[in-house]
């Protein structure tokens, strides 16, 4: 992280669910996203052998992304598996294997495919523990590949993320950093309920600092990851670099934002959000999801709800458009930059 | 299991060599297996200009799919799935479908597509990232081809459905070869795991739609060998739903032509769906981001390339006396075509930013064209700053 990194306020929601008890390889390692995953996801095969990873290609090849690279090799095929090509297949039978008592941690390929498994996903995974009066719980991890930014073709650039924090019994999170995607991965696997656990795909390669010995927050806890004063900037994932890029241009211009990651999706963690809206009165919501009925939609309401009377402007949102993601050509047009990012932020300061 | 010269090995259980629809062999000899004994009647009459337009058609297109993954290395295009390998299951199959028939393909059916009639430079508008579509399949021209189809299997029930509604409407059976329609879908041996093939399958049998499924079985689904997604024989599938299932070599495109041709011709008289399965091999990558060294051999690679489908044809043509004259010119087009894509990329360009906008929704719709509006406001203020 470049910028100021001082967590947080004060937290709400999450309490923080061991990754168990074997000492960690110690220290404070420079690593990029996918490595940060890959040592996270060794390390929770490592503590735990009813940890298993399902997935197409997830083997040999160490997936598409090559976050599960060598995992295989490690802890074999029955541990790390190469499932068939099928999607409800890959969920659906996660579902038995957390029944059977395993941690099954899928991986979809894609945004776009986790369509196929959505059945299994929002009408079984979600409800079990609920069906079953408590009975059961789903230890279950969907590791989804999201967002754009690669210049990718159809079905491999979405945010599907609505879907999932409209459904009841899920979990939803996504990682902005190297040291986040390190633990959330083992926190995601700990947690006793279904967990959608959204890797932003563009930031897979750059590096960060991952401190292996501490962990720094609970999952569901959001955190400000960078310190201002005029406007508050709020967004998860790949957007967070988008909204930090903003915020220093704005500095640029002497205006001084605030800019929180919310890391969990659903639970929100209003906590830190709504501390900072208090100090600096606006906020400008960014997303790469089409707006309508979005993520964002749901924050902006209920921050308008909750700090009313501290607001000095309406909470603005700023999304991509409500159109399908576009041929790879247009994305860049499409998502949420820097500038129109600012353009809400000049908005929300002439009010 | 290491594929010897002349059988046509699986990752599973090799269905039993005589069971498999074969022609020529690896050499390029006339050899057919027992199982190709109904169709030699049919190969019989195939004329020498049949043939050779066989052989043209797999050439021309490696040429052009050969300068697409180049344009793609040279950044000219965001991704390609090469279609290197399988030019014989595709054109014989694509060859077999008369003007009337309606094709679904995946996403790696270059060859069936350009037979077709679809320009190249369509195929490569999608995967240079702009367009999602880039053909209309209800313009003539397009040969009835559906646009690429990239989740996997989804395309199977489209083709069902279609299919459906052609007996709905008496489009098929009627008697009238010269009338009746079939449909062809494609799929690989990954898809074969997806539900929606099952589906299509269970709907297809149900409504015996006029439908041949062709499944292009390239042993690989990415990384992962075929025995993930099956431990039988492929191409007992569709048997198991009710209806006749035959497997081909998919390196020999006389076999692929010859059983896809009867198989359409059955299912445009109303006797119901088919199943395919060409056994064939995908020479080069998944696709130009994927490393096949990760994952398989190369003595595997050399020893499908010994079955390469343009070879033996070649030596099978020159066997029956082809001329050097005809080898030559079909060279000659082959790097005509190959240029002819590589320019015409280059002259490609962008796109306009509001087609983002268009065909959302066919009617006008509120929120989009407020976004539209403002959009264009936004873009503009940058023209009037700078
Ligand atoms: C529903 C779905 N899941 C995953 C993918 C990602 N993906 C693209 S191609 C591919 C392998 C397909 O193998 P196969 O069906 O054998 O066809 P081939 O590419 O070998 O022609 C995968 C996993 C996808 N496109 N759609």
């Amino acid at each position: 992280m470049t910028t100021t990194d001082t967590s947080t306020g004060p937290v709400t929601g999450g309490a923080v669910t061991g990754a168990g008890t074997t000492p960690a390889p110690s220290g404070v390692e420079n690593l990029p996203f996918s490595r940060a995953l890959n040592a996270g996801l060794r390390r929770a095969l490592a503590e735990s052998d009813r940890v298993l990873l399902l997935g197409e290609d997830i083997g040999p090849l160490g997936g598409v992304f090559r976050v599960t690279e060598g995992l295989q090799a490690e802890f074999g095929p029955r541990r790390v598996i190469d499932t068939p090509l099928a999607e409800s297949g890959i969920v659906g039978t996660a579902i038995g294997l957390a029944m059977a008592g395993f941690r099954p941690v899928c991986e979809i390929q894609f945004d776009g495919f986790v369509f196929p498994a959505f059945d299994q996903i929002t009408s079984q995974l979600a409800k079990i523990t609920y069906r079953h009066e408590g009975a059961l719980q789903m230890p279950v991890v969907i590791r989804i590949p999201y967002g754009g930014h690669i210049g990718a073709v159809e079905h491999h650039q979405e945010s599907p993320e609505a879907y999932f924090t409209h459904t009841p019994g899920l979990r939803v999170v996504s990682p902005s950093t190297p040291n986040d995607a390190y633990w959330m991965i083992q926190d995601a696997i700990a947690s006793p309920d279904p967990v959608i656990f959204l890797e932003p795909k563009s930031r897979y390669w750059p590096k960060g600092e991952v401190d292996t010995t501490a962990r720094a927050l609970p999952l569901h806890a959001s955190r400000i990851v960078r310190r201002g004063t005029d406007v508050t900037l709020v967004g998860h994932g790949a957007m967070v670099t988008t909204l930090l890029q903003a915020a220093a241009l704005a500095e640029s211009e002497g205006t001084s934002c605030e800019v929180v990651d919310l890391r969990s999706l659903s639970p929100v963690d209003y906590g830190p959000i709504l501390d900072s809206v208090r100090r600096t009165g606006r906020m400008v919501y960014a997303q790469e999801a089409p707006g309508f009925t979005s993520l964002g939609s749901e924050i902006s309401a209920t921050v308008m709800e909750r700090a009313f009377y501290a607001l000095e402007a309406p909470v603005l949102r700023v999304s991509g458009f409500d159109t399908p993601f576009p041929p790879a050509k247009l994305e860049g047009k499409y998502l949420p930059d820097a500038d129109r990012i600012l353009e809400a932020v000049d908005r929300a300061l002439a009010y | 299991m290491t594929p010897t010269e002349d059988s046509v090995p699986t990752h599973t259980s090799t269905p039993a060599d005589s069971a498999v629809v074969r022609i020529l062999a690896a050499d390029g000899t006339l050899t057919p297996s027992d199982a190709a004994e109904p169709y030699l009647a049919l190969v019989e009459a195939l004329t020498d200009a049949e043939l050779e337009g066989f052989y043209r058609d797999m050439v021309l297109i490696r040429a052009f799919d050969r300068q697409a993954t180049n344009l793609q290395r040279q950044g000219q295009l965001a991704l390609w799935p090469p279609s290197l390998g399988q030019e014989a299951a595709q054109v014989g199959s694509a060859r077999a479908a008369r003007p009337q028939d309606h094709i679904f393909p995946s996403y790696r059916e270059h060859v069936v597509a350009r037979i077709r009639g679809v320009d190249p430079i369509d195929i490569i508008r999608v995967m240079r990232g702009l367009t999602h579509g880039g053909w209309d399949p209800t313009d003539p021209r397009n040969g009835n081809t559906h646009i690429y189809t990239l989740v996997l299997g989804s395309q199977t029930l489209h083709a069902t459905g279609l299919a459906m509604g052609l007996v709905f409407d008496g489009r098929c059976g009627t008697g009238d070869p010269e009338r009746d329609e079939a449909v062809i879908v494609y799929y690989g041996d990954g898809a074969s795991s997806q539900g929606d093939v099952h589906e299509a399958m269970v709907f297809a049998a149900s409504f015996q739609t006029p439908e041949v499924f062709f499944l292009q079985n390239n042993q690989w689904a990415i990384s992962v060998p075929v025995a993930t997604q099956s431990r039988s024989p492929l191409h007992k599938r569709g048997a198991g739903y009710g209806m006749p299932s035959i497997p081909v070599d998919g390196n020999d495109v006389i076999a692929s032509w010859a059983v896809t041709k009867v198989a359409l011709d059955e299912a445009r008289a109303g006797q119901g769906p088919r199943a395919i399965e060409a056994l064939t091999y995908r020479m080069g990558a998944h696709t130009t981001s994927d490393d096949p060294t990760k994952y398989r051999t190369s003595e595997e690679e050399r020893s499908w390339a010994r079955r390469d489908p343009i070879e033996r044809m070649h030596a099978f043509l020159r066997g029956r006396g082809a001329s050097d004259a005809f080898f030559a010119d079909v060279e000659a087009e082959a790097e005509a075509v190959a240029d002819d894509a590589r320019i015409r990329t280059t002259q490609l360009g962008t796109i306009p930013v509001d087609t983002m906008f268009d065909n959302v929704y066919s009617e006008a719709h509120p929120l989009v064209d407020q976004q539209r509006q403002w959009f264009a406001e936004y873009e503009a203020s940058f023209g009037e700053d700078s």
